[in-house]
């Protein structure tokens, strides 16, 4: 069973709290596929989103997710608040739990600021992205996408490509698929491989040829453009060619492996459009998925005893 | 009026004393220690019982932050901390606001002291003019002013011409140039150290190459010079083997640590609290072992505190945004003394370090009970267990990794310049 | 302590008897179908669709339904929810829908089921058959089909064990204290 009320990262849950998040996801993805993709548990609740970073797809997401189970949703924009005059984000988030709000979606630039919330709040704290620390619920919805097109985890072979150092993205997906027993190979160029990773259980690649080879699930993820300027990289031509999952590189995978993305997408730089529109693709499925597993984990959360 | 320490386990390396005396106080100086019932009557009786009585503490790394950054820590609240640390004369670095780089701040800095000090303070005076590492400070008018030593402390001397100008110029005056070591650009960005522990929690870290590529070249700048170098706030063990082996070959260089530096491991840091964000970061376990290992040695010479005192408004932020410094005048004994408890060494060295040894480094008259010493005096119950409560600390800074902690060793009274401090 | 108030065979005469009241009551299993609750409902359905399939002849469509998105105490509960299995593989619009479950109680499970059921369309009529109808009602729900009435406390336990091997089926009272 779920033992926080806050979900701050996968690094905290358990590998039952895992499945069980999962198990539950499944039963919302039976909803959505109904002609009414709505049920009332939430009913009463609001959800409130508090981005002090550019997203859209993770906000719309949880916003349709909370929806979807009858709360109300209210976006929070920071741009047009306070914060930008100064105030703190503790009494931004204290203004906002005095307005009434049940849970609050929390992405910031800086690790550690939903754990910070989480210890000053009485609501919970669903942690959407912090720094280069974690965004459970992209590694949820990726296990999830998983586990549809593969049945298992454990003992599966996930290789990640790219900007590992800077990507919460990765590092929650390599404490979930740890957890659940996968094989995690990590590939990108050694100036974006955080320190002492490998003590993490993964496998460290520089080859993507030799990173891919066999595996069963290709992950690969968003470069940052300005990576190039600030000198982790020559050029983004040689990124893509070195670390671009081509069609090519794709064949050294099984051949039934699938092609994961959180997105955005940067066509031509860490992806080939014949891989992300090709066959194995799965990436418009995790955005589908992504909103079963976020009402999973709203839906679990307001179950836990306060 | 006389002031009689009584029963007390006087330890003063500095006269090879270790042993039950009554110590004497006449005004403003030590009259004399005297072998128990020997001593004249006094006006006061101060009784040690189960204390150590030793020379006051000498701290030759603070912020004191006033001028300028009242709202932190000024230098009444300041040297109050410190004769409550049992420190009876602080070393203030010049990065205040404005820095001290011209005599009228040295002389602001101690005329206040004299009004609303607590303890001797001693200034630090700036390397170079605003801490830009562009152009150095008048030293004489500072030293004539009352500056005993240089620092850049906060910013490094970026500028290696500057730095070997600096240890070169400042030979005149025999005054040491203290060096605060870090590449800036290897630390761009970075909040705590690098390694696992910084993989884990997604914050950037602070390589320790950052500290030890600029330790190397201000050892290879004093060498070339000859001047007087001390490196502050080691907390590397790359910086404790350079600095080692600088020593072997006779490179005038000394070296100071912090508690923090040998009491805390990186792996704090996943609880995310600011209160362990410092720069330089606290380090791996190796490296705790290293710094205690270069106590042990005499690699490292000092314990000072580097006390960072700040509002709560700065620290309590996300990690990225917090301040970084500890305020750590009012647990440093007790932390240090914990050295003594795990064997890395003997009340004996631990004075030396924390008393004696800082105050030969910045030539003053301190960390000694002889005749005629300025009367400043720390009194220890070495076996009393407290718990650190940064709520009642008295600098304005409650700013300590170390709440909540049970810690042994503590600060009974504290006499400074024949003023004595006690605390229910 | 605990008492048994049916035995296999109880529960065998209950549901026959309830299967010749629904046919008698619909006139026949044309447009009836039958959604167990989860989870004491599902194993009851199937069973009340095999007699109904014995008296009548033809196959009667059974579905089963998960109502735990539907309740109304999701922070009231000591135990978290734990979602299950719901698949009703037809569609229910039109047609006389026999929501089956094995106690009714408060009635507020049912007034769940029926939340969730009118979300997959809807039914021309919505019964209700139970195996035990223990009262203490909380909603004005009434059961269409009850195999016994059996008075309780309210602290009282109803446990209803249905399985592949009748001899083991049976349903026990526990009492609270």
């Amino acid at each position: 069973m779920i033992k926080s009320k806050h979900l701050l990262g996968i690094k905290e849950l358990s590998a039952k709290e895992i499945y069980h998040i999962l198990d539950t996801a499944s039963g919302f993805k039976d909803v959505l596929k109904r002609d009414i993709k709505k049920v009332p548990p939430l009913r009463g609740k609001s959800v409130v989103s508090l981005f002090f970073e550019p997203s859209t797809r993770t906000k719309t997401s949880f916003a349709l997710a909370a929806k979807r189970l009858s709360a109300d949703f209210v976006n929070f924009s920071v741009s047009t608040s306070s914060v930008i005059k100064g105030e703190t984000i503790q009494d931004t988030a204290l203004t906002i739990q005095s307005l009434g709000a049940d849970f609050m979606i929390v992405r910031h630039a800086s690790s550690g600021v939903p754990h910070l919330l989480s210890n000053i709040l009485e609501m919970s704290v669903i942690n959407a992205g912090d720094g280069a620390n974690e965004h459970p619920t992209q590694a949820l919805l990726d296990l999830f996408t998983i586990l549809a097109h593969k049945k298992r985890i454990e003992g599966l072979t996930v290789s990640i490509i790219g900007d590992i150092a800077h990507s919460r993205v990765a590092k929650s997906n390599i404490y979930a698929l740890t957890k659940l027993g996968a094989n995690v190979r990590v590939i990108c160029p050694p100036t974006l491989m955080p320190a002492e990773i490998e003590k993490l259980g993964v496998d460290v690649f520089h080859s993507t040829d030799k990173g891919v080879k066999n595996c069963d699930v290709v992950m690969t993820l968003r470069l940052q453009l300005e990576r190039q300027s600030k000198g982790f990289l020559p050029s983004l031509e040689e990124y893509f060619n070195l670390y671009g999952l081509t069609s090519e590189r794709l064949k050294l995978a099984k051949d039934d492996a699938i092609v994961m993305h959180p997105g955005p997408m940067n066509r031509g730089v860490e992806i080939e459009s014949a891989v992300a529109d090709g066959p194995q693709s799965v990436i418009l499925e995790q955005v589908t998925n992504g909103i079963a597993v976020r009402m999973a984990v709203l839906y679990l959360l307001a179950g836990v005893k306060k | 009026m006389n002031i009689l320490i009584k029963n007390g386990r006087v330890i003063d390396p500095s006269q090879n004393i270790d042993g039950y005396k009554d110590v004497l106080i006449k005004g403003r100086k030590i009259q004399g220690l005297y072998t128990k019932g020997k001593a004249p009557d006094a006006g006061k009786i101060i009784d040690a019982s189960n204390c150590i009585v030793i020379p006051g503490l000498v701290d030759m790394h603070t912020h004191l932050r006033e001028p300028g950054f009242e709202y932190k820590e000024t230098i009444k609240t300041g040297t109050m901390a410190a004769v409550k640390g049992g420190f009876t004369t602080v070393c203030c670095m010049p990065n205040t606001k404005p820095v001290n780089d011209t005599i009228a701040v040295t002389e602001f800095i101690l005329e206040r002291s004299l009004k609303e000090g607590s303890c001797s303070v001693y200034p630090i005076g700036a390397i170079t003019i605003s801490q830009k590492s562009e152009a150095l400070t008048e030293l004489e008018a500072m030293i004539k002013a009352g500056c005993i030593a240089f620092s850049d402390d906060g910013m490094p001397v970026t500028n290696s011409v500057m730095m070997r100008r600096a240890l070169e110029y400042s030979k005149i005056f025999k005054v040491p140039i203290i060096s605060h070591c870090e590449d800036l650009n290897l630390s761009e960005g970075g909040v705590m150290n690098e390694g696992f522990v910084s993989t884990i929690v997604g914050l950037q870290g602070i390589p320790k190459a950052a500290e030890e590529t600029m330790v190397a070249r201000d050892l290879s700048l004093c060498e070339l010079t000859g001047g007087r170098l001390h490196i502050a706030h080691v907390s590397t063990e790359g910086s404790v083997k350079l600095i080692r082996n600088a020593k072997s070959r006779g490179i005038n260089v000394t070296a100071e640590t912090c508690p923090h530096y040998f009491s805390l491991t990186d792996e704090a840091v996943i609880s995310y609290d600011t209160n362990l964000k410092v720069n330089p970061p606290i380090r791996t376990a190796h490296d705790v072992e290293a710094i205690k290992e270069g106590l042990k040695d005499g690699t490292i010479d000092v314990i000072a505190t580097d006390h960072a005192p700040h509002h709560i408004d700065d620290k309590n932020k996300e990690f990225d945004a917090a301040a970084f410094g500890i305020s750590g005048l009012e647990t440093a004994f007790a932390l240090s003394l914990h050295l003594v408890e795990q064997g890395t060494m003997d009340l004996n060295q631990l004075i030396m370090k924390i008393s004696i040894t800082p105050s030969k480094i910045m030539g003053i008259n301190k960390g000694t009970l002889s005749i005629d010493a300025d009367a400043d005096i720390t009194i220890i119950n070495p076996e009393n267990k407290f718990i650190v409560d940064p709520s009642k600390f008295a600098s304005k800074g409650k700013n300590s990794p170390f709440n909540k902690w049970q810690l042994k060793g503590t600060v009974e009274k504290t006499v400074s310049m024949g003023k004595v401090f006690e605390w229910k | 302590m605990s008492k048994e108030i049916l035995d296999s065979n109880d529960i065998n005469r209950a549901i026959r008897r309830m299967a010749h009241e629904i046919i008698e009551k619909n006139k026949g299993t044309e447009n009836l179908c039958l959604v167990g609750i989860q989870k004491g409902g599902v194993v009851l359905a199937g069973r009340l669709a095999s007699q109904i399939e014995s008296i009548e002849a033809g196959p009667i469509e059974v579905g089963a339904l998960d109502i735990t998105f539907y309740r109304d105490d999701l922070n009231t509960k000591e135990e978290q929810p734990v979602v299950k299995r719901t698949d009703v593989p037809f569609t229910i619009t039109g047609k006389t829908v026999v929501l089956v479950d094995d106690v009714l109680f408060t009635g507020r499970s049912i007034r769940a089921a029926m939340d969730a059921l009118t979300d997959f369309g809807r039914p021309a009529y919505i019964q209700l058959a139970v195996l035990i109808d223990r009262g203490h009602r909380e909603l004005p729900i009434r059961a269409d089909y009850a195999g016994k009435n059996i008075p309780t406390s309210f602290d009282d336990l109803v446990e209803v064990v249905l399985e592949e091997d009748n001899s083991k089926n049976r349903a026990v009272l526990i009492s609270g204290q």
